[in-house]
């Protein structure tokens, strides 16, 4: 495994600058997660690092060494795709075996047995191994695809979305096994997604990326914690914070110009009073939504909670996130 | 606007049984979800609420009227799609306006019709655009735009987010939701996200393998699961299963659990064998007084809450705690279990003993 650093890297498509100036550095070993809106640019990193796009400017370094004139196959990448692409006529062995039997690799069938069987437990897909990749399920039929990854030993695995055609059910269980299959290997990983539990829940570090930028790098709870920007506050957190006029509760510090209130930063029973609209049950998390001078405030109360449409809760803030007119935080 | 009745209804596809016997009630004005996972039978009930499938037996009634075996065209519904299919070659007016020329109505009203639509979906700005250069939200507002001009009895949505990234999603349910309760249409949803099952949701059917596991309301059958399945499918992360045999009298308080007392609510049947201790990962405690012991396997930060996995001796349960409370991977911790909201299930059916909790909604469920 290696480290990956991008040293302002930029590429455009036309007019359209896709990765606008992009220095970032993925540690040997870490788990790190681009996060951002569709068009900021995620994809066409990753496609940037596994030498399917060149860049207009900039240096691209795979464990210390550029890797600008080399093939991708010279990068020694490992790329899941959104879609899996498995080879419909073979057996699920033979689709995880094929990317060992590269005449590059020349890796011996014993090796190829062995690394096959490892793959198919992590994942648990053994019993399957026999069956033709067509009989399968889509959330087997994935692994498949993430097991063709993992059977090599590349530099790094470059993930694009890889559980986001899945349901909900078996996209929280491989969020999951990928996050042990990651640290039991020791394995350096770039990831790119613009669902925010599989950022917060797997990351070591996250990348948030907004119009080919890369805007704040740290950790989940940094970012959750102290995001640079509202937008990037409102990345990370359901529900979302709520971005209302700086001053609604009082005096405001000097520039601020929106207040940002997470639920845990809203204190209820003292403050202004806000009405009822709505409370929403989601079973481990009860959502009340106020209105407090027109303004909308979504935030969380007890999960049996008496309050109904109509009713009023006085709140007020507590250690709350205040942002400048360009949505830059200011404290 | 309508009230939907399902009784005894079966759909057969050759040897295959896709809905095996549902009955469900829909109330007049209620927005109600199907919400199971693929091949569970919820877009072929759908279906033949609409009257794009017929059914193999049983009765559906809109408003009274039987209507199992009529046409799509006579039972007045509108069903929108989860890949929103829009004329291409027209504007946005147009697309919306079609179902109400082809009915043949006249112009004036048509436009009064149109505009009143758009007014409601906010979405005056973009009249004359043509539906090619639209964003995704945009494009199903203008679907459901072309849904709601008509006045129909009822709406039927079959994943109508389910195109949508996991942000817009978000968004675009709070929005549907709102909209439903400024026109109180009957609203059928079709979903396998229990997130937006619970969201949306007044009612929830969970559907498994063509049946009915359980009918009810989004927060009882999230607290009173009648089955090991509802109880694994609705939450996340899912119910907490430890697994334990032992024999139980009607009126227990408590069960022995890794040879400690632990806390369930009191049982209203005994029952002798195999046992899933059922708790939610909300109502899982770390403390060191507790005598139930685990290790520290993983945790996952959520921002306010964190999860923690840790291995015990009936298997592994997750607990949702405040991101703040220390807890290292390695450690051995007790356990605190809220006994009041555990529910118990027969390991090897998976049905829900019934308690204090939950004999109140199982009885009539």
């Amino acid at each position: 495994m290696a480290e990956v650093t991008l040293r302002g890297t930029t590429k455009q498509f036309g007019s359209t600058v896709a990765v606008d100036d992009l220095s970032m550095t993925t540690p040997d070993g870490a788990f790190v997660v681009l996060l951002g809106p569709t068009g900021a640019g995620k994809t066409t990193t990753l496609r940037l690092i596994a030498g399917l796009e060149q860049p207009d400017a900039g240096e691209i370094e795979i464990g210390g060494r550029s890797v600008l004139g080399l093939t991708p196959a010279q990068r020694d990448v490992a790329m899941v795709f959104q879609q899996y692409s498995l080879y419909p006529h073979m057996t699920v062995r033979e689709n995880l075996a094929f990317p060992l039997r590269s005449p590059v690799l020349e890796t011996p069938e014993q090796e190829i047995k062995r690394k096959v069987g490892e793959v198919a437990e992590t994942l648990k897909i053994s019993h399957k191994l026999d069956n033709k990749a067509t009989a399968l399920s889509g959330g087997e039929m994935q692994r498949v695809s993430i097991g063709r990854a993992l059977v090599r030993d590349p530099s790094i695995y470059l993930m694009d979305e890889p559980l986001s055609s899945l349901d909900a059910k078996l996209r929280s269980d491989l969020r999951i096994e990928l996050k042990r299959v990651q640290a039991s290997l020791g394995a350096t990983l770039l990831y790119v997604t613009h669902d925010q539990i599989e950022a917060m829940t797997m990351a070591t570090q996250v990348g948030v990326l907004e119009q080919g930028r890369l805007v704040q790098f740290g950790t989940p709870r940094e970012i959750y914690e102290d995001p640079v920007s509202l937008t990037v506050a409102g990345r990370l957190g359901l529900p979302r914070i709520n971005a209302l006029p700086a001053d609604l509760f009082g005096s405001a510090p000097p520039r601020a110009c929106t207040i940002g209130l997470r639920p845990e930063h809203i204190e209820q029973g003292e403050g202004l009073l806000s009405e009822v609209v709505r409370v929403e049950h989601l079973g481990d998390q009860t959502r009340l939504h106020l209105s407090l001078a027109g303004h909308d405030i979504i935030t969380l109360t007890s999960v049996h909670t008496d309050l109904t449409p109509g009713a009023t809760v006085a709140i007020r803030p507590r250690n709350a996130l205040y942002f400048d007119a360009s949505g830059a935080r200011v404290a | 606007m309508a009230e939907i009745e399902i009784r005894n209804l079966r759909k057969e596809f050759g040897d295959f049984t896709a809905v095996q016997s549902s009955s469900f009630k829909v109330q007049d004005g209620e927005f109600f979800m199907l919400l199971g996972p693929s091949g569970c039978g919820k877009t072929t009930t759908l279906r033949m609420i609409a009257g794009l499938e017929l059914p193999t037996s049983g009765e559906i009634y809109l408003d009274g009227e039987e209507c199992g075996q009529k046409p799509a065209s006579q039972r007045d519904i509108a069903f929108v799609f989860q890949m929103f299919a829009l004329y291409p070659h027209m504007n946005v007016r147009r697309n919306i306006s079609y179902p109400l020329v082809s009915q043949g109505m006249q112009r004036a009203q048509v436009r009064e019709k149109v505009a009143e639509v758009a007014r409601i979906l906010d979405i005056e700005g973009i009249l004359d655009r043509p539906v090619g250069g639209l964003s995704g939200g945009d494009r199903q507002r203008v679907a459901l735009g072309r849904a709601i001009v008509r006045d129909p009895k009822c709406f039927l949505m079959d994943e109508p987010l389910g195109a949508l990234d996991a942000e817009f999603r978000e968004r675009m349910a709070e929005e549907l939701r709102a909209l439903h309760d400024r026109m109180g249409a009957t609203t059928v949803y079709v979903t396998h996200d229990q997130l937006e099952a619970m969201q949306m949701g007044d009612k929830i059917v969970v559907m498994n393998h063509g049946v009915i596991e359980q009918f009810g309301e989004p927060q009882d059958i999230y607290d009173k699961p009648a089955t090991m399945f509802v109880a694994d499918f609705i939450g996340s992360p899912s119910m907490n299963f430890l697994t334990l045999e032992d024999r139980v009298e009607a009126g227990a308080t408590s069960i022995a659990l890794g040879g400690q007392a632990v806390g369930i609510p009191a049982l209203h049947e005994a029952f002798g064998g195999k046992m899933a201790y059922g708790v939610r990962p909300e109502h899982v405690r770390l403390s060191d007084a507790a005598g139930f012991r685990g290790q520290i396997v993983a945790t996952e930060y959520l921002g306010t809450t964190q999860i923690v996995t840790l291995a015990t001796l009936n298997g592994d349960v997750k607990a949702r705690i405040g991101s703040a409370q220390p807890a290292r991977v390695g450690e051995t911790v007790g356990l605190d279990f809220n006994g009041a909201t555990v529910t118990l299930f027969d390991r090897r059916t998976g049905r829900a003993l019934r308690s204090d909790l939950n004999d109140g909604v199982l009885a009539h469920g």
